[in-house]
């Protein structure tokens, strides 16, 4: 029966992604490494880089937290492979059902693998905006993904709908482990949603959270300052970034971050206050953290440009 | 003051000819060289049966080379009338975007040279097409090639809720130093979320029909000074920087109206110091 079982759970999951199994057989038994960064919390660490075939859309953290009855995804990663690859992980360490697929918010590097966990028929959580901002962009995140990693692996890509909505404050409970989600105004998305891990003080902060890799401003710079302010003050000891180490001492993670967001809404206003253009501030503002981070020539710009056109409304 | 009052909302066909010519340009890109092919499909669409020819001195068009935020590119138009020949009109296209026009810039002082700042939302690799028209009538193109930015970099609201709280402030900036009879250029910023159609409504479960900034007119001193007709590709919260020379006293009046029949107004006192 056990030999039953095991056959026919993979053979399953093909007919159900068969068009993924026949372009990437080989990466079919191959789990994601994760850490276990405090008991029960397992943490893949994405690559710095921009999504392409060779890393099949690996470049954002995700991971599961176990209870005593259930499992939580805390992202899904950036492809369905990306996804079953965490699932397959997830089968490494426990049996016990994974009932919540969490998204921390919109990002096609977060959430893309949502579809690898249609068999377990979890409950997909996010925040009560998130549907609308997937929505507004998943043709453009479906091109974008079919440019960068290939048109056989873009077919399985598809929006799947929250099935939870958390527009304040959510418990989830796994068994003798509660989490706390909390949603947040708009920040690094309009729909951020972080996971607190009571048990072990364990903050869960997606991309709120850069570290090493440049960040990326897709909502509000002042919004997302205000709400690290508030981050800060979660009862929280270690923090899972969306881009970083698998885990890092909260709040002190937050440092880098906030001093380049400082330093962007500074340059920027500076820039305003001379009348001076978008390409002008491009060309200079915050231009001394390039050699602190990751890809800071392909962010930078776009995020000094997302600042200009929200600072000139001040 | 902002006096927002709703007239007779008129359906908009904005939406609807988006989605046909998405249709007409996939049909386009089978062809072997897409841009030009493209380029022919919106010629015969906006220009039928005209001669367009290359710009040459008398229009420029300044773009990024990437997108670095897909939802906010900054384009500058600048022209060079001259000869007794005056440029009474640009029009801006982003090619590859589903509905190409994004602006008609009227000038009545063409023979004026005019520089015009703006930005556009970039669905794609494109080319941005700016086309005048003169004094003699002709039509005259200039285009840049840009590339659209990776990932995450979509052409859509970061702040909708924001977006539509605002709707219909308007901004003007004006340099420090403003002299009687000098050109000047100013900058009119108009809060409005600017919505393509294509932005989805999870409480209502339906696509927020298209919803933008249509038409722009900028008086100074009950004078015409510009006129401009937008489309969905303009940018939210659209910035418009414009030409203007100004006397020691004046009045810039702006009247815009969306897609939904509002019509926002506003006016500013410019005082500027004696040319002399």
């Amino acid at each position: 029966m056990a030999a039953a079982a095991t056959f026919l759970r993979p053979s399953a999951r093909a007919a159900l992604a068969g068009v993924w199994l026949f372009w990437s057989a080989p990466a079919t038994a191959d789990p994601l490494p994760v850490f276990e960064v405090a008991p029960g919390v397992f943490v893949h660490a994405g690559r710095h880089e921009e999504t392409d075939e060779a890393n099949g859309g690996d470049i954002a953290n995700c991971g599961f937290i176990v209870g005593n009855d259930a499992v939580a995804v805390i992202d899904s990663g950036g492809s369905p492979t990306i996804g079953h690859r965490l699932r397959d992980a997830i089968r490494v360490h426990t049996d016990r059902p994974i009932r919540y697929v969490v998204n921390t918010h919109m990002h096609p590097d977060h959430a893309l693998g949502n579809v690898a966990f249609l068999p377990d028929r979890p409950d997909f959580v996010a925040h009560v905006r998130f549907q609308a901002a997937l929505a507004a962009r998943m043709d453009h995140y479906r091109q974008a993904f079919d440019d960068a990693v290939g048109t056989a692996a873009a077919t399985e890509v598809r929006l799947i709908p929250p099935t939870v909505v958390v527009t304040d404050r959510l418990e989830l409970d796994l068994g003798g482990r509660v989490l706390d989600l909390v949603a947040w105004p708009v920040a690094h998305t309009d729909n951020d949603l972080t996971v607190l891990d009571r048990q072990t003080r364990t903050l869960w902060a997606g991309d709120l959270l850069f570290m090493e890799r440049a960040p990326a401003i897709d909502g509000s710079v002042l919004g997302w300052l205000r709400t690290l302010d508030a981050l800060a003050a979660e009862p929280a000891t270690r923090v899972v970034p969306g881009h970083g180490p698998p885990s890092a001492p909260w709040p002190d993670a937050a440092v880098d971050l906030r001093r380049y967001l400082g330093r962007v809404v500074e340059g920027v206003r500076k820039v305003q206050a001379a009348h001076g253009t978008i390409q002008q501030a491009v060309d200079t503002v915050a231009a001394d953290e390039a050699p602190r981070w990751r890809l800071f020539d392909s962010y930078n710009p776009r995020n000094v440009t997302a600042a200009f056109a929200e600072l000139e409304w001040e | 003051m902002t006096t927002p009052h709703r007239t007779i909302r008129t359906l908009s066909g904005a939406a609807l000819a988006g989605a046909a010519w998405l249709c007409l340009g996939s049909a386009g890109a089978l062809a072997a060289s897409p841009q030009e092919e493209r380029w022919d499909l919106l010629r015969d669409m906006y220009f039928s049966g005209r001669t367009v020819e290359d710009a040459g001195p008398l229009l420029s068009l300044e773009a990024p080379k990437r997108a670095n935020d897909a939802a906010v590119v900054p384009i500058r138009i600048v022209t060079a009338p001259g000869n007794g020949v005056a440029v009474t009109a640009v029009h801006l296209i982003v090619d590859e975007n589903p509905v190409p026009m994004a602006a008609t810039f009227r000038f009545p002082h063409g023979d004026n040279p005019q520089a015009i700042d703006t930005r556009l939302r970039v669905n794609a690799y494109t080319n941005i097409t700016a086309v005048a028209e003169t004094s003699d009538g002709r039509l005259l193109r200039t285009t840049q090639f840009v590339k659209a930015s990776g990932g995450c970099s979509a052409p859509a609201l970061k702040n909708a809720q924001l977006a539509v709280a605002r709707m219909g402030k308007m901004k003007l900036n004006l340099p420090d130093s403003i002299v009687a009879g000098k050109p000047l250029t100013a900058q009119l910023l108009i809060s409005h979320p600017n919505y393509t159609g294509m932005q989805y409504d999870q409480i209502n479960y339906y696509f927020i029909p298209a919803h933008y900034v249509k038409t722009v007119a900028i008086r100074y001193n009950g004078q015409p000074v510009l006129d401009v007709q937008s489309d969905i590709s303009l940018s939210e919260d659209p910035s418009i920087h414009f030409s203007l020379v100004p006397e020691e006293q004046g009045t810039l009046e702006v009247t815009a109206e969306d897609s939904n029949g509002r019509v926002f107004q506003e006016s500013w006192p410019i005082r500027a110091n004696s040319g002399s």
